[in-house]
């Protein structure tokens, strides 16, 4: 019960620290984290899919694309306010995500991975294909949204709240339904299908269910980055996008929530560091950080973090009977 | 419980209030005695790095300009990041010389998406966005980005060059026109229509569009063919340039082809299609190909080698993007030196407007770069070459597409 009370506690510590932020970093700071809370949601969303239900996938992107342009095209066709296109993208998403959820069904493992690569791929393409609306290779120039009510903000200063406001709903929401029922059922199908079903879970829904959901994320996190961006292009969105989220995904820690903060700091940041680094090969160094990265920490950073608060509060976590680090949950079948 | 909260409104409105001066623009950023910071991004990874070594480049001739001394006794600090042709992470890296590395100006910036991402932003911040990399025309449009401007001669200006050519040379042609249908191949048919002007409605027998996703042009050749059209203007990128010569030439369709300068690439278009398929192409180009021995003996030519092998030997020699970015380095430090000791950003973006025939050492003779406050497009003039079966050969006078004929 103490421990339980504890995390509650550091959580809201972390959130006041994260609302204390705009008042003491700079807009282009903020900004940063801006963009780390929003690839934290699409990461979670990659997360639920790969890291509790064991699908695999590669093409992420193309949902986080298509948020982002469902966003842009009602606000510069019907002048639609940016904050209502945030819950239309994640829905949209979430029924494209599903629908190409029914199909992956039947791919398992590898095949998946390959059929979600091929939309990543295919994504950038088709948005050319709908010039019309989509604007072509030239993408939609969008107007960087200015606190309402007349909040005394800068647009970075209310961005930042606004999606830092996203990231702990859709946090919360993500928690809830990972740590109950839905979510046991969910992971029981990662471990073993079979067994699953003779338990009773429909395996197909939820299979299906778990990749709309996972797409919704995605979809309200590309939301987010066109009003951040304030443009989108599919030169935005191209396959290395989907490699980085997925690599978000693992850095951070599988199969954890907080991972996905962890890992979208990572794929913020550390590419910038290479470049301070070294500017003839940054992503050599980039690289290496990956590997040393999953050498030292095979279960994530969420992973490691989680161990270390083990070992140096083992004998009360005991007691409580619960753990709070993800670490054991973590995907190890690849 | 209210008065509290009050309170901290309050509060919070007054540190407000304390911050925001503080971030209102200097008019002098990123100068000082001895050093001018400039900020630049460049695809270095991803799908356009082949274009990265142009941002090389650039580095390499600032190096130059700072051994012999720098520009007013002020040394260039030139900091190009990666954005791997990704417009987001061009907008944090933009922001990034502008709000932390706080340079006086971004110039070169690659791409047509990545510029468009920052082109407002810019212009907000009040920052000269000088000399893009990219053909789009609507770089030129200083009325309501006043803080922008282009570089190489755009799309539209050399539509116009095409018309001008035609309007003399072929004045009772029947004009077929083949145009990739988006903002590039549009932007290409408004120049060559605004350029014909009010013949274009008698000359224009048919235009045909494709999709940039579409595997063939067969049929549109065909159309075009039938339609009894005696000028081709072939407004497509290598791929497709290379199926319509291709084609044209496989039925028999004799038409003056005008080629655009995108696909003009000896190397991904001629050679492909066939080179005698592909003799009597007309295109319009703006630099010395470093790769045409007529040059051999320039004096232009022969200090960008030798710079070259000093300042950028890993550089390639036949590698047109290394002529271009040694070119686009050499007119920003002639606009600096011609804003004398007042580098403001007002002055920077005022001198960058008011050039006046600049020559730049790899630019075809006669060419030269002129800016006025109406006018962001710095190189208008072009030459036409025709394809000899082996390579271009420049002919004719220089066209200046906004010269009245």
């Amino acid at each position: 019960m103490t421990s339980r009370l504890a995390r509650h506690a550091g959580l809201l510590a972390v959130v006041a620290l994260a609302c204390m932020l705009p008042f003491v970093l700079s807009n282009f700071r903020l900004f940063q984290f801006t963009q780390v809370y929003i690839y934290a949601i699409a990461i979670l969303g990659l997360n639920m899919l790969t890291g509790y239900n064991g699908q695999f996938s590669l093409g992420h992107g193309a949902f986080y694309a298509v948020g982002a342009y469902v966003s842009a095209i009602m606000m510069d066709r019907w002048h639609v306010p940016y904050g209502w296109t945030i819950p239309v993208a994640g829905v949209i998403c979430l029924v494209v995500g599903f629908l190409f959820g029914l199909p992956a069904l039947r791919l398992e493992g590898l095949y998946l991975a390959l059929a979600t690569f091929s939309l990543a791929l295919a994504v950038p393409q088709i948005l050319k294909y709908f010039e019309h609306w989509t604007g072509g290779s030239q993408g939609i120039v969008l107007s960087k949204p200015k606190a309402p009510l007349g909040l005394p903000l800068s647009p970075d200063q209310w961005l930042y709240f606004l999606t830092l406001a996203v990231l702990v709903i859709l946090f919360w929401l993500g928690a809830n339904l990972l740590r109950g029922r839905v979510g046991r059922a969910i992971v029981a199908i990662r471990d073993n299908h079979i067994s699953a079903e003779a338990m009773g879970i429909n395996s197909a829904l939820y299979k299906s269910l778990v990749f709309g959901v996972s797409a919704a994320y995605t979809g309200v996190a590309g939301a987010l980055s066109a009003s951040v961006i304030a443009f989108v292009a599919p030169d935005s969105f191209n396959v290395f996008l989907s490699i980085t989220l997925l690599i978000g995904s693992v850095i951070g820690g599988l199969a954890s929530i907080s991972g996905a903060i962890f890992g979208a700091f990572f794929i913020q940041f550390v590419p910038n560091w290479a470049q301070d680094i070294s500017k003839a090969a940054p992503w050599a160094i980039f690289g290496v950080f990956l590997i040393v990265f999953m050498y030292v920490m095979p279960f994530g950073i969420a992973g490691a973090v989680g161990r270390i608060w083990i070992r140096m509060t083992r004998s009360r976590v005991l007691q409580a009977g619960r753990d709070p680090a993800p670490a054991h949950h973590a995907h190890t079948t690849t | 419980m209210t008065r509290t909260r009050k309170l901290l409104i309050a509060v919070l409105a007054v540190g407000l209030a304390g911050l925001i001066p503080a971030l209102a623009a200097q008019t002098v950023v990123g100068v000082t005695a001895t050093e001018i910071k400039i900020g630049n991004t460049n695809p270095y990874s991803g799908p356009a790095s082949a274009y990265g070594t142009i941002g090389k480049v650039i580095g390499a001739y600032f190096k130059k300009v700072n051994d012999e001394g720098g520009i007013n006794g002020r040394k260039i600090n030139y900091i190009t990041y990666d954005d791997g042709y990704s417009p987001p992470k061009t907008v944090e890296m933009v922001r990034k010389l502008v709000e932390q590395d706080q340079v006086a100006f971004v110039f070169q910036t690659l791409g047509t998406p990545t510029n468009s991402a920052i082109h407002k932003y810019v212009n907000q911040e009040k920052v000269p966005h000088l000399f893009v990399a990219t053909g789009a025309t609507k770089w030129n449009d200083p009325k309501n980005f006043p803080w922008t401007m282009g570089f190489q001669p755009n799309y539209q200006t050399e539509g116009r060059v095409y018309a001008a050519h035609v309007l003399k040379n072929h004045p009772d042609a029947k004009v077929g026109i083949l145009y990739q249908n988006d903002d590039y191949g549009k932007d290409y048919l408004k120049g060559f229509e605004d350029g014909l002007g009010e013949a274009a409605k008698k000359m224009i027998v048919l235009k045909q569009s494709h999709e940039v996703t579409d595997p063939t042009i067969d049929s549109q050749i065909v159309n075009l063919k039938n339609s009894g059209a005696t000028v081709f203007f072939n407004i497509t990128i290598p791929k497709f340039a290379v199926q319509a010569i291709k084609k044209s030439h496989d039925i028999g369709w004799k038409p003056v082809h005008y080629l655009n300068n995108v696909s003009s690439s000896l190397a991904t278009v001629l050679k492909p299609a066939g080179l005698e398929a592909s003799r009597g192409l007309i295109t319009a180009l703006y630099m010395k190909e470093v790769t045409d021995p007529q040059w051999k003996n320039d004096k232009g030519f022969q200090d960008w080698v030798a710079f070259m092998k000093k300042y950028y030997p890993e550089g390639a020699l036949d590698d047109q993007a290394n002529g271009y970015g040694y070119n686009v380095a050499i007119l920003v430090a002639h606009t600096l030196r011609q804003c004398g000791n007042d580098l403001s950003r007002e002055n920077i973006i005022r001198q960058a407007a008011n050039l006046k025939n600049v020559e730049l050492p790899l630019l075809l003779p006669g060419i030269k770069v002129n800016t006025s406050p109406t006018d962001h497009a710095p190189i208008e003039q072009e030459q036409l070459a025709r394809f000899d079966g082996e390579r271009w050969v420049t002919f004719g006078e220089l066209f200046d597409a906004f010269r009245k004929q």
